[in-house]
Order: structure tokens, then C-alpha cells, then sequence
């Protein structure tokens, strides 16, 4: 069990837990204390450091906010103005708070009051859904299209829609730029003859493919009435982010260990053996840092599209926040920051995982 | 007609200047069932040697014949043991050397191939380590594996490059002696390449001594007629064995004392002096 899993740990990534579940099996104590106060205890500490730090940031921005209001009622409206003004901000009521940096905890609250938002609306979708369940019934027994729920989306269905870009987009990555990539690294004479266009292409900004997507995808769509902000918003998380594995790929596939080629020419495998059973395996190791880096740059890059395409998701959920201006807009904007970084990072885990899974590793025990 | 024929084999490298010719005018005969071990210098062209007669090179001028018919490229009538084993460290042993069996042997069932790949296996001793991955193994184990995965395809000729010079003294007489053992049964030809005399006289019944490149050729010949099956420490008295091994040491340090005469090279040097600007430690005092 314990070994288990301490194995489990490791294999994705998580191997800092060890010393933890080593303990509570009481094994060696002493050690693992240490090791416990070294891998756990340290991060967070300076996760604890970071929040102080934070916070005080915080303080002394709204500080400087609070004085730039009062000073500005005195000026405009004079002195009873100016009173009225603190002592409205010190009671902190909603209509004159300072706006900037918001301190963690005004965060925390933006977090929890999301989470309430997110259950009022799916409670509202259920009563929707059950209230057109016998009308949709009946319309797709006359073949029409159900009536979906059409109101705003909460902030964890914007999370589930930012994957799904991100994942159409990392897979359209995949199936382009793999294949691409064993083409490239098969023959050198193809290698050098798009090498150009890949170098040109591979810097471009993630804003421009999406506006030369947004130029193809608009035309192409102009007939349909469907909504193609999904498709232009993953198409180009796409583009951006295949460089990574196509120029890993065709690397790792051109550089195989030379023994393992003359393997296969003693063994004299055909073509599509040598292919599949030598080259691949062997350029497995890189290929996926390509796909691990093309993930964590189409989820960086998502945001950014998300934002300009005005497709759903985190990307938009940001802007709109941004434009709203609410008083706990800035707030709900830092929480959706973290959590970007925080499924960026589990992403980037489950590759790894998935990695390890599949690769060998080549080092000797 | 020789079993395997190199008629006046010359293999260079590289292009105009930077051309260098590794092998040249190599005249080399192997009967059926001969055990030949050729020894040389690290460098002097042995790999690319086995490498010709293993298809996977061919040659710039001259021929290389195996059963009267010119080499174009591998084949599974001759198995190679690379030095550096070789193996696929994403498949384990059972794969490994089932790949080579499925290959040699297409119409076989896959019962009969498996059988087949458990029963090389098991002739070296690895049957307990057969569902592991290279990385598991000790260096004499991959090597054996690579052992097992060339015979298991039955080939006519095995071809050793170095295959033990990558393990210690007591690994390498073990597989020295397994290797032996494996080819008493059948009585394959075999062509060892060796940087060791000892392993040579131990193994072989024709030692061949490479002289160094560039432009390697072969020297003369020493036939070993020693009784088989030798023993290691019996060898060690045998005068007939000292005889040899004394005279092919000594024929190679001679051409190994020809190669480095030829590369000395004397330098003249320039006829100047250090000027010194300025007297670091004479502003300094201690007081």
C-alpha cells in the first residue's frame, strides 16, 4: 500500500508527498522529518511569504488610491466633500471603494462568490432543461433542433469550455504536426525544403494566426449561421502551438541512434517496421517534450485568443471582467489567474505522466 | 572456394581533402566452420572491416564475397554482434530477440517462435531476466542478449565486433567460454574482432593481426593449433601458446613502433624571448 503508493506519487509528478506517507508508515522518522520539512514545509513557507507580500502590496496601493480620492473630493467639492468620502471608503461600502490591486483576501471572497454564482446558474439551467424537457421531446420527435439554455455562462463552465479549446486545438497540433514532423525528419530533402517556412512561421505572434485564421475561417463560414468563433479561437491555438512538436519531431526522428538503424538493417525490417517499430519508439523521449511544450503554450496562448476572438472562456471571462469594472471585478480577475495557472500546471503534469507511460527511459538503474 | 572472400577491399572516409583511406588492398579468406579472430589496434579500421563483410558498408574498390556471391547489403545469413550490444532499450528481452526471430523466420507459427525465442534465451541463462528492459541488465547480460538475439536467427556466419571488449576481466572470460560453448554445437563460421591477443588464441583457429590505419591492411597469419577445448589457466603453460602469443605481441608493438616513428613530427620553434612590460610585485611593500 504504502509503496504503492509512493509509486503513484512519482510516476506523476507529485514525488514531494513521499516523505509524508514514508512518516506516517513510520519509517525512519528522523529522515523523513527532514525531508518532510524540506520538500513540504519550505513551499509553503514561501507561498506564505509570497501572500504577506501580497497583501501589504495591496494595502498600500488602496492606501494610495484612498488618499488620491479624498484629495481629489477636497479639491473638486471642498472639505465636507472630502469627510463624507472616507469615511464612506473606511465603511467600505460598494460605491466608493478604491479601485487596484485587490489583497488576497478580497480575492478569496471574488473566489467563493463565483462558486455561489456558478450553483445559482446551474440551478437555473436544471429548472430551464426540466421546465423544456417535454418541448424538446416533442421537437425532436418533429426532427428540430432542441431549445438550449442561453444564459450567462458561470465561471466553471467557462473553465470546461477553455479546455475543450484547448484540447481540439492541442489535438488538431498533434495530427498536423506529428506527421508532419516523421515526414520532415524521414528525408532530408524535404527537411531543407520547408525549413524556411518553418522558421518564418514558427515566431509569428499567437494575435496574427488568429487574425489570418479569422480571414479563412470567416469566409469559409460565411454561408453557415453556425458560430464559428470556437472554430477560429481553436484553429489557431492549434497553429500556434504545433511549432514545438513539429520541430521536436522531425529532430527527434532524424537524429536516431545510429546502432539502432544498423539494428534494423541487419534484422532487414521493411520500411514501415523500420518506421514503426525503431525510429518512432526511439524519437519517443522528444516528440512529447515537443507535445508538452505545444500543451502548456496552446493553453498560454488560449487566453490571449480566447480574449481577442471573443470566443467563451477563461480568455473572455478576463476581458469582460476588465471591462466590467465591478468593484470585485479585479478580484474575480486574480482568481481566474490562478486558476489558469493552476490547470496549466496540472496539464503539464498529465503530460508527464502520459509521458512516462510511454517512453523508455534510456540510463541505466 | 572460400566461404566468405575479400579480394582487394579498400574503404576510405570522407571527401577531397579530409579523405583518409581506412582500409586498403585487404585480402582476406574464411573457410566453412572456421573460427577466425583478427586483432588490431582501436582505430585501425576493425568495425569498418565487419561492417563490409556485414553489408551494412560497401566497399570503395574490390569485392566482398560470401559463398561466392558479391555482398549488397545485410542479410540474415550473417548475424552481427555489435559492441556496444545494441539493443532496443524500449523492448525487453523477449522482444528484442523476438524481433530478430520474427524477421528470420516469417512462415513460422507464433508459437513456434516464441518457443524458439524462450529456447536462445534459456541457452544463455537469461530465462529469469527474460521480461526485463535492457537498462535492468548488467552489461554481460545485454551482451548476451545480443549473443541470443544474433544466433536465434540461425545465421551461417556470426560476426563479432569487440563483443566483449565493454565488460570486466571475469564477465568476459565467462561469455568467452559461453560463446565457445555455442558455437562447439554447431560449428558455425565465426570472424571475431578483438583488441585482445589472449581472447584471440582462446577462441579462435586463425589470428590475423590488422595493422593500424590509415590505409589498414592485414599482416600474416598465425594458425592456432591448440587442442579444443582450452582451458583458460592450462593455456597459461603451454608452450605452444606462449610461443604464440609472444610472437603476435611482438609483431604488433613492432608495427605499433612503426606507426608512431612515422608520426613524429619535429617543430621548430620561434626564436623570441618574453618581454616583460612592467614589474607587477615591485610597487608592493609589506610595511
Amino acid at each position: 500500500m504504502k509503496d504503492k503508493s509512493i509509486h503513484i506519487l512519482n510516476f506523476v509528478g507529485l514525488g514531494f508527498f513521499e516523505p509524508a506517507i514514508r512518516l506516517a508508515a513510520g519509517e525512519e522518522v528522523k529522515k523523513n522529518i527532514i525531508a518532510l520539512l524540506k520538500k513540504v514545509l519550505l513551499p509553503i513557507v514561501s507561498v506564505g511569504l509570497f501572500l504577506i507580500i501580497w497583501h501589504s502590496g495591496a494595502t498600500y496601493l488602496y492606501n494610495v488610491e484612498k488618499d488620491a480620492r479624498i484629495e481629489k473630493a477636497l479639491a473638486d467639492r471642498g472639505e465636507a466633500a472630502a469627510l463624507e468620502m472616507e469615511t464612506c471608503i473606511d465603511s467600505g461600502d460598494i460605491s466608493c471603494q478604491p479601485n487596484t490591486l485587490p489583497s488576497p483576501a478580497q480575492v478569496w471572497t471574488a473566489y467563493k462568490s463565483l462558486l455561489v454564482d456558478h450553483r445559482v446558474i446551474s440551478e437555473k439551467k436544471d429548472a430551464f432543461s426540466e421546465k423544456v424537457a417535454a418541448t424538446n421531446a416533442k421537437r425532436k420527435a418533429q426532427g428540430l433542433a432542441p431549445i438550449k439554455y442561453t444564459g450567462r455562462p458561470s465561471f466553471v463552465d467557462q473553465i470546461f469550455t477553455s479546455l475543450k479549446t484547448v484540447f481540439a486545438g492541442f489535438l488538431l497540433a498533434f495530427l498536423i504536426a506529428v506527421p508532419i514532423g516523421i515526414m520532415l525528419g524521414l528525408s532530408t530533402t524535404l527537411r531543407s525544403s520547408v525549413n524556411w517556412l518553418i522558421q518564418i512561421f514558427k515566431p509569428v505572434s499567437p494575435v496574427v494566426w488568429l487574425l489570418l485564421v479569422f480571414m479563412i475561417v470567416k469566409t469559409l463560414t460565411k454561408n453557415s449561421d453556425s458560430d464559428s468563433s470556437f472554430i477560429i479561437s481553436f484553429i489557431s491555438v492549434g497553429l500556434c502551438s504545433m511549432w514545438a512538436t513539429l520541430v521536436n519531431t522531425s529532430m527527434g526522428v532524424s537524429s536516431v541512434d545510429k546502432d539502432y538503424i544498423n539494428v534494423a538493417k541487419v534484422l532487414q525490417l521493411s520500411v514501415g517496421q523500420k518506421v514503426f517499430k525503431i525510429i518512432l519508439p526511439s524519437s519517443f523521449p522528444l516528440i512529447f517534450t515537443g507535445l508538452r511544450i505545444t500543451l502548456s503554450v496552446a493553453w498560454m496562448v488560449l487566453i490571449a485568443i480566447e480574449l481577442l476572438a471573443q470566443s467563451p472562456g477563461l480568455g473572455s471571462f478576463v476581458w469582460e471582467e476588465f471591462q466590467n469594472g465591478a468593484n470585485d471585478s479585479n478580484s474575480k480577475i486574480i482568481v481566474a489567474m490562478f486558476v489558469i495557472g493552476i490547470i496549466g500546471f496540472l496539464l503539464d503534469r498529465l503530460m508527464l505522466t502520459i509521458q512516462k507511460f510511454v517512453t523508455f527511459t534510456e540510463e541505466t538503474a | 572456394m572460400a566461404y566468405i572472400e575479400l579480394r582487394n577491399v579498400s574503404k576510405s572516409f570522407g571527401t577531397g581533402k579530409d579523405r583518409t583511406e581506412v582500409l586498403s588492398n585487404i585480402n582476406l579468406e574464411i573457410e566453412e566452420g572456421e573460427f577466425v579472430a583478427i586483432v588490431g589496434f582501436t582505430g585501425s579500421g576493425k568495425t569498418t572491416l565487419i561492417n563490409l563483410i556485414s553489408g551494412l558498408m560497401m566497399p570503395d574498390e574490390g569485392q566482398v564475397l560470401f559463398k561466392g556471391e558479391p555482398v549488397t547489403g545485410p542479410s540474415h545469413e550473417r548475424g552481427v554482434i555489435f559492441q556496444n550490444y545494441s539493443l532496443l532499450p524500449w523492448l525487453n528481452v523477449r522482444n528484442n530477440v523476438g524481433m530478430a526471430v520474427k524477421e528470420a523466420f516469417k512462415k513460422m507459427t507464433k508459437k513456434d517462435r516464441s518457443k524458439r525465442v524462450e529456447d536462445y534465451v534459456e541457452m544463455v541463462n537469461l530465462s529469469p531476466a527474460i521480461n526485463k528492459l535492457p537498462k535492468e541488465l548488467s552489461g554481460g547480460m545485454r551482451q548476451r542478449v545480443s549473443v541470443t538475439r544474433a544466433l536465434s536467427m540461425s545465421p551461417d556466419v556470426i560476426l563479432m565486433d569487440e563483443p566483449l571488449s565493454a565488460l570486466d576481466a571475469l564477465t568476459r572470460g565467462n561469455l568467452q567460454q559461453e560463446i565457445l560453448k555455442i558455437w562447439n554445437q554447431d560449428k558455425k563460421t565465426a570472424l571475431l574482432i578483438t583488441n585482445d591477443v589472449d581472447e584471440g588464441i582462446l577462441m579462435a583457429d586463425r589470428i590475423i593481426p590488422l595493422k593500424p590505419g590509415p590505409k589498414a591492411t592485414l599482416g600474416p597469419e598465425y594458425k592456432i593449433n591448440l587442442d579444443r577445448p582450452r582451458d583458460k589457466t592450462a593455456l597459461n603453460h603451454n608452450e605452444e601458446y606462449k610461443k604464440l602469443r609472444n610472437g603476435i605481441m611482438e609483431y604488433l608493438i613492432q608495427i605499433g613502433e612503426q606507426r608512431a616513428s612515422k608520426k613524429e613530427n619535429t617543430y621548430t620553434l620561434p626564436d623570441i624571448s618574453p618581454k616583460i612590460r612592467f614589474k607587477p610585485f615591485s610597487k608592493i611593500s609589506f610595511s
